[in-house]
C-alpha cells in the first residue's frame, strides 16, 4: 500500500491547485443564485377560472388522449442510439397505434368544445 | 328539516368530486352550482400542476406546456401529495413517466426527471459548514476519509440526460447530442447555487464510494478530477482519518 | 405582552424579490409556512435574513383545520419547529380544509357551518394553540358554493369559534367582498356582524371576475391589484377598528417589487388617516 501514498498525495495537491483556479469564476455565478422556482411551491396558485380543467375527468386510456409532446423535444435532433429511437417525438401513426390518436373525434359528446379539449386533454366524459 | 349530513361524509363527497365530473349533493346555489364547484376542481388541479412544473421545469420544456399540464393532472390524480409540504412531492414522477403511454416516444424523460428531482433534494438539503481544504494536505493520504455535504447526489443515466438538461437551460446554445450514458454530481454550494457537474463514469463510481464512506486510499481510479470539484465547490464537510 | 405585528402595511414575501425586500421600508413580511419546511438551503437563508430585519407573519396553508379528520401530528410538529425557529409575531391559518384520507388536495376547500363542524374546528384550534404554545388567528374564506346544511352565518360561526378557543381572527376583506358578490349578499352587513375587536391582521388581495348564467362570480386569485370596492370596504373597517396590520397578498402573476410597494403605500395612506383620528 505504501507505494500508493505518493500518488495520492500528488493527486490531492493537484486537486487543491485545480480548485483554486476555478473558484473565482464560481463567485460570479453565485451572485445570481437564491434560485427561486423551487422556493414557493405552496403559494396556492388559483386556477384561471371555471371553464377549463375543472370540467374534465382524468381518463387518458382508450381514445381520450390526443396531445403530442410539443416542447423542445420536437425540435432537437437526438442521435440514433442504444435507446432505439432515432428522433424524439411521437409520430401521429405511433399515437394512433397506441390508442391516442385523432379517433377521439368520433366519441365526443355534442357541443364539445374542441379548443378547450386541445388545451386541457384528458377529455370530458 | 332533515339532519345535516355528517361532516366526514360531506368532505368525502367533495374530495371524490374534485377528480370526477359530478358536483356533490348538498351544494348550491342553483342554477350555477356546477360551474361554481368547478372553481375548486380547477384550483386543485391547476395548483398541483404548477407545483409539479416548478419542480420539473425541463420536463415541461421538453414536452411543452399543454402536454405537461395534462400529464401533471394524470400524475396528481394517481400519485397525489401525501403531505401539505409540496417540496416533498414528486419522488415518483420519474417512475410514472417511464410507464405513461403518451410519453413512450421520449424514453429519456424519466432520466431527466430523476436529475431534476435530485436538484430539488440538493436545493432543500440540510446546511453543513465546509471543512478547510488545507487539512487535506496535512492528513495521511492512506487514512483519509471524507464526509460530503448532505446536498451531494450522484446521478447516472443510460441516456444523455445531463446534456439534455443543460441544453434546456435559459440561454443555452443548441448543440448536437451524443448518444450514450452520462453521469453528474448534483449538489448545492455554500453560495446556495445548485450545481450539475458532468462526471466521467470513473468519477461517478468514486463519488458513490465516497458517499458510502469509503476511504480515499481504496479508490480504484485517479481521484484528482472529483477531488478538485469537491474542493472547488466546498462540498467536503469533514476531513477525517481511519483509526 | 407578546410581540405583535405593527399596525402598518406588510407584503407577502416572494423569493424573486429577496434583495429589494430585505432593505425595503415594509413593516412586516408574510410567508406561507409550508414553503419553509425543507431542511436547509436558500429558503431558510432568505427567511433568516428577512426575519432579522423585519417583523414576520407565518401563514399556514396546510393544517386543514376545517377537516373532519384529526389534525396531522407530523404537520403540527413541523409548524412548531418553524415557529420556534423564527419566532414570528403572528401565526394564522384558514377556516377551510385541504386534506382527505392520506391525500393532500392543495386548495382551501369549503365546509358547512353546523354545530358539528363548529365542535370539530374548535377542538382542532385548541390542539393547535396548545401544541404551538401561542394564540393563532383564523381567516375567513372566499367561497364559491353554499351548503344546504349550514345553520350558522359565517360571521357568527367565526365569533363563536373565537369565543370558545380564544383565537383571534384574520379578516380578509377581499374574501368578504368575493363571497358576498358570489352569494348575492351585502358585504357591509357581513362586516357589521363581524367581531372586529378580535381582528389581529387584515388581508387585501386582487380577484378575477367571470360571468355565470345567474350573475357575476369572483375568484380569489391573488393575481391583480386590490379592487376599488375592496379598498372602500377596507377604509370603512379601519375607520371602526383603528389601524391594523394589513397585508397585500399577490401570489400569481407576481409583478415587480415596485408594484407591490405601490399597493402597500395605498394601504399606508388610509392607515395614516386613521392613526391621526385614533390618536386624537
Amino acid at each position: 500500500m505504501k507505494t500508493k501514498t505518493p500518488i495520492l498525495a500528488a493527486s490531492i495537491a493537484a486537486a487543491l491547485t485545480l480548485a483554486a483556479g476555478a473558484a473565482q469564476a464560481d463567485d460570479m455565478a453565485q451572485e445570481r443564485c437564491y434560485g427561486v422556482s423551487l422556493a414557493g411551491q405552496n403559494d396556492c396558485a388559483a386556477g384561471p377560472g371555471t371553464s377549463c380543467a375543472g370540467t374534465s375527468t382524468i381518463d387518458y386510456q382508450g381514445n381520450a388522449w390526443t396531445l403530442v409532446p410539443a416542447g423542445t423535444c420536437a425540435t432537437m435532433e437526438l442521435p440514433a442510439d442504444g435507446m432505439g429511437h432515432a428522433r424524439m417525438g411521437a409520430t401521429a401513426e405511433q399515437l394512433e397505434a397506441g390508442g391516442y390518436g385523432p379517433g377521439i373525434n368520433r366519441d365526443l359528446p355534442a357541443g364539445f368544445d374542441m379548443a378547450v379539449a386541445e388545451t386541457y386533454m384528458p377529455v370530458m366524459m | 328539516m332533515p339532519p345535516p349530513a355528517d361532516h366526514a361524509l360531506t368532505e368525502a363527497r367533495i374530495a371524490a368530486a374534485l377528480w370526477a365530473p359530478r358536483t356533490p349533493e348538498g351544494l348550491g346555489p342553483e342554477p350555477s352550482r356546477d360551474r361554481r364547484f368547478a372553481i375548486y376542481r380547477n384550483n386543485v388541479q391547476h395548483g398541483l400542476s404548477r407545483a409539479l412544473a416548478a419542480r420539473f421545469p425541463v420536463i415541461e420544456r421538453l414536452v411543452g406546456v399543454a402536454f405537461f399540464a395534462a400529464m401533471a393532472r394524470v400524475f396528481a390524480a394517481s400519485h397525489p401529495p401525501r403531505s401539505p409540504v409540496l417540496l416533498d412531492w414528486g419522488a415518483s414522477f420519474a417512475g410514472f413517466l417511464a410507464t405513461f403511454p403518451p410519453a413512450r416516444s421520449l424514453p429519456y424523460l424519466p432520466d431527466v426527471a430523476r436529475l431534476e428531482w435530485l436538484r430539488g433534494l440538493a436545493y432543500h438539503a440540510p446546511d453543513a459548514a465546509p471543512a478547510d481544504p488545507a487539512k487535506l494536505g496535512q492528513t495521511d493520504p492512506e487514512r483519509l476519509v471524507l464526509r460530503l455535504a448532505p446536498s451531494v447526489q450522484a446521478f447516472a443515466a443510460a441516456s444523455p440526460a445531463v446534456s439534455l438538461w443543460r441544453l434546456n437551460q435559459p440561454g443555452a446554445a443548441p448543440e448536437p447530442l451524443r448518444a450514450g450514458p452520462e453521469q453528474a454530481l448534483i449538489a448545492r454550494n455554500p453560495g446556495l447555487a445548485v450545481l450539475v457537474e458532468p462526471l466521467t463514469a470513473e468519477s461517478h463510481s468514486l463519488l458513490c464510494a465516497l458517499l458510502q464512506g469509503l476511504p480515499l486510499a481504496e479508490a480504484e481510479t485517479d481521484p484528482t478530477p472529483l477531488l478538485a470539484l469537491l474542493i472547488r465547490h466546498q462540498l467536503i464537510t469533514e476531513i477525517g482519518e481511519t483509526p | 405582552m407578546s410581540p405583535r405585528l405593527p399596525d402598518a402595511p406588510g407584503l407577502g414575501f416572494k423569493p424573486e424579490h429577496f434583495r429589494q425586500a430585505l432593505g425595503a421600508p415594509v413593516a412586516f413580511y408574510e410567508v406561507h409556512a409550508e414553503n419553509y419546511m425543507g431542511a436547509g438551503g436558500a429558503p431558510h437563508a432568505m427567511l433568516e435574513r428577512l426575519r432579522a430585519a423585519h417583523a414576520l407573519s407565518i401563514h399556514g396553508v396546510g393544517l386543514s383545520i376545517g377537516g373532519a379528520a384529526p389534525l396531522d401530528p407530523a404537520h403540527l410538529s413541523r409548524l412548531k419547529a418553524l415557529l420556534d425557529r423564527y419566532q414570528p409575531e403572528s401565526f394564522s391559518e384558514h377556516l377551510a380544509w385541504s386534506s382527505h384520507g392520506a391525500a393532500w388536495l392543495n386548495d382551501l376547500l369549503p365546509l358547512p357551518y353546523t354545530d358539528q363542524t363548529l365542535a370539530t374546528i374548535c377542538a382542532h384550534i385548541d390542539q393547535t394553540q396548545e401544541v404551538l404554545g401561542r394564540r393563532m388567528l383564523l381567516e375567513n374564506p372566499a367561497t364559491y358554493v353554499t351548503f344546504a346544511d349550514s345553520t350558522w352565518a359565517e360571521a357568527d360561526f367565526l365569533r363563536e369559534i373565537a369565543r370558545r378557543t380564544g383565537c383571534g381572527l384574520l379578516l380578509d376583506v377581499n374574501n368578504v367582498f368575493v363571497s358576498a358578490v358570489n352569494h348575492r349578499t351585502d358585504p357591509r352587513a357581513y362586516l357589521a356582524d363581524f367581531p372586529l375587536a378580535l381582528v389581529g391582521e387584515i388581508h387585501l388581495a386582487g380577484h378575477e371576475a367571470e360571468t355565470l348564467e345567474d350573475g357575476p362570480l369572483l375568484i380569489d386569485s391573488h393575481s391583480r391589484p386590490v379592487a376599488d370596492p375592496v379598498w372602500t370596504l377596507y377604509a370603512e373597517v379601519i375607520a371602526r377598528t383603528g389601524p391594523k396590520p394589513t397585508l397585500i397578498e399577490w401570489d400569481n402573476d407576481v409583478p415587480d417589487f415596485e408594484t407591490l410597494l405601490a399597493e402597500a403605500r395605498r394601504a399606508e395612506a388610509l392607515l395614516a388617516g386613521q392613526r391621526d383620528v385614533h390618536a386624537a
